[in-house]
């Protein structure tokens, strides 16, 4: 047997049961965000155990490619499932459920088929020897010899799926899209001049400056380019008229 | 001894006097680049800057910060309250961790125990700071996220998209010096730039890529899309107040500090002296190595604010191209040629080949450059005529500009 020093064991007793509880917090919340963050807590928990077990290189490594992902799975959830997105027990497809089941009953006896080989009947040599030649280079010659072929058939596997996601991602466009130079030529050369330096700005007054009231024009008339579209069309535009002075005095006296 | 062993050798009190001097020199370092940055921009700007409180404004930001703390708390009724309160201290928390690599001097006498100021060695130290600043920016999403308000939700999402393009260029960078250096640890990587040349001169690509990236990576202009004033208000900390704020902003400040000195230590030669001053390194019994590391440090800091004075924000998508289309393929293609001159070398081959090999490289991009240059074409398409406007503008090609006196009937007279 390996022997396990007194740090490695409180450290252990300390982070195990937050992890396991994380681990089983991340199946019982409501929120998809919260799951993604206890993941992440789950992924850095594990890499501590690996940099105290003397698998310096594969803990930070873990980090490294860990957070990155959960980021990315971050960015999933608020772009396809919504920011505040509950979760729902209804399904979509038939017979989802008994296909998760499946899926998982099938992924965690690979996993344990997998421990089970690589440990069951062996003896461990120890870290001295593992390292010998140090930590990262001993992953390195494992990693470009032995398991060359699983670690090009995984990256494989990994393009295709990047480039089945750009595929279902990608949409043609018809015609091309003007560029910034394109479109502020545009401005200028076509149409009215007046909205060439912007659209005016919402109404600003002494009561009320939100982005729901439209300015007043000189001859106290609203503008209406100076209210967003979306409000407009939701119907959350206020009028001006109430903000207006009750008397405005359209002559213009000159100065002597 | 190498460093690891020294280091190995600290007694435990000394570990803890050496956690707290690395936070002090946070702290205290991020209190001075407030100031230095407030001032520097100042003159660039052909201002004066802070210069009331204390001699020459220097401890405006410590009034500042006194002034900060002592603001209204304000959670927002939307936020997520846990993770609200978690992601500063998750953002600040990790540039302080970043720290603990980074050697600031070589071999001193600390309390009577022969050290060195940097509190562990790791043989995969590099990775570990990328690992920490990647949890880091988790402060900055999930402060986005949980603030449950658009704009700091869009701020949240653009530095997580920043993070994953640029952390894969400012890793891509790294690898040069990995096996230029045939480690990852920072003490060594120091040490193999002390037996040569610095990184900066022999690795000079990487350099250029891995400070572009830093700026990517700590938010700060013109790439600090995450809080863009002029469009998301204040980004991920639009909702923040108070202490929280003053955390963010504390990890904001302590995070270019960090990407400095992780720079000085890759490609700067670390806390060593430039050459020739190599004699400097023995006064005050090793402490005067600091001073060129800091030394160092301020000039990547200055870099920072001379970017933020003179460079407009970039447009997102400008970004995005930027970090894809030209760091990443550019950095795979110089580690390419780096992994192959350094296996070249090590095979004992002839100077002959080497230079052969180079100038090889430099013929293929020239032929590729040119091929590029014949095969863009100007589109010379005519200009639309535009409306003749109804008020008088300045002659521009393609419009007919009204003549004033004309309209007016010449009743100016």
């Amino acid at each position: 047997m390996l022997e396990i020093a007194t740090p490695e064991t409180i450290m252990f007793w300390a982070l195990a049961p937050l992890s396991v509880i994380a681990a089983l917090g991340m199946l019982v919340v409501k929120k998809a965000v919260h799951s993604a963050i206890l993941l992440a807590f789950v992924m850095v928990t594990l890499a501590i155990f690996f940099i105290a077990q003397g698998a310096v290189f594969l803990g930070v490594v873990q980090i490294v490619v860990y957070t990155g992902a959960v980021m990315m799975l971050f960015l999933f959830i608020l772009m396809l499932v919504g920011v505040d997105s509950s979760d729902s027990l209804t399904e979509t497809i038939k017979g989802l459920r008994w296909i998760a089941i499946a899926a998982a009953l099938g992924f965690g006896g690979l996993m344990i088929a997998l421990i089970a080989r690589a440990t069951l009947g062996r003896t461990a040599i120890g870290l001295e020897i593992a390292n010998s030649d140090g930590n990262v280079e001993g992953i390195a010659m494992l990693l470009f010899s032995d398991y060359v072929l699983p670690f090009e058939v995984i990256s494989a596997l990994l393009i295709t799926a990047a480039l089945g996601a750009m595929v279902l991602a990608h949409h043609q466009r018809t015609n091309r899209r003007p560029s910034q130079r394109e479109q502020a030529i545009a401005r200028f050369r076509t149409g009215s001049l007046s909205d060439a330096a912007g659209l005016p700005g919402p109404g600003v007054y002494a009561l009320h400056n939100a982005v729901d009231v439209p300015a007043l024009l000189p001859d106290g008339t609203p503008a209406p380019t100076s209210i967003s579209a979306t409000l407009k069309a939701r119907g959350d535009v206020i009028e001006s008229a109430p903000f207006q002075l009750d008397v405005v005095d359209p002559t213009i006296k000159e100065e002597k | 001894m190498t460093t690891a062993e020294l280091l190995g050798q600290d007694p435990v009190w000394l570990i803890v006097v050496k956690a707290v001097i690395v936070f002090a020199i946070c702290v205290v370092s991020t209190l001075l680049a407030v100031w230095t940055e407030r001032r520097v921009l100042a003159k660039m700007q052909r201002r004066t800057g802070p210069n009331r409180v204390g001699p020459f404004g220097l401890i405006q930001s410590l009034a500042d910060g006194v002034k900060l703390a002592l603001k209204e708390d304000i959670i927002p009724a939307a936020a997520d309250k846990v993770v609200f309160i978690a992601a500063p201290i998750i953002a600040t928390s990790m540039c302080f961790m970043a720290f603990a690599v980074i050697p600031m001097t070589g071999k001193v006498n600390l309390f009577g125990q022969e050290t060195a100021l940097q509190l562990t060695d790791l043989s995969v130290g590099v990775l570990y700071i990328l690992a920490v600043s990647s949890i880091g920016v988790y402060g900055i999403v999930l402060a986005g996220w949980s603030s449950g308000s658009t704009y700091p939700l869009l701020g949240g999402l653009r530095s997580s998209a920043q993070v994953v393009s640029y952390e894969i260029a400012m890793g891509l960078s790294l690898v040069a010096v990995f096996i230029y250096a045939g480690s990852m640890s920072t003490a060594e990587i120091i040490g193999s730039q002390h037996e040569n040349y610095w990184n900066a001169l022999v690795l000079f690509p990487s350099f250029v890529i891995f400070v572009i990236s830093m700026v990517g990576e700590t938010n700060r202009a013109p790439f600090d899309l995450a809080e863009a004033e002029g469009e998301l208000v204040g980004g991920f900390h639009t909702e923040y107040s108070s202490l929280k704020f003053a955390l963010f902003f504390l990890a904001e400040y302590v995070n270019i500090v960090a990407v400095s000195a992780l720079a000085t230590t890759l490609f700067l030669g670390g806390y060593h002296a430039p050459p020739g001053l190599g004699f400097t390194e023995g006064w005050l019994g090793g402490w005067f190595t600091i001073v060129w590391f800091f030394l160092k440090v301020n000039i990547f800091f200055f870099i920072f604010m001379w970017l933020r004075a003179s460079l407009p924000r970039l447009r997102y998508d400008q970004f995005m191209k930027f970090g894809w289309k030209v760091l990443i393929p550019a950095s795979l293609i110089w580690i390419l040629t780096v992994a192959t001159l350094r296996v070249i070398q090590q095979e004992g081959a002839s100077r002959t080949v080497l230079i052969a090999f180079v100038l090889g490289l430099v013929l293929i991009g020239f032929a590729i450059t040119s091929l590029f240059e014949r095969s863009k074409k100007k589109s010379e398409e005519p200009m639309t005529q535009g409306d003749a406007p109804d008020f008088p503008v300045p002659s521009l090609p393609g419009v007919s500009s009204i003549n004033v006196s004309a309209q007016t009937g010449g009743d100016r007279e």
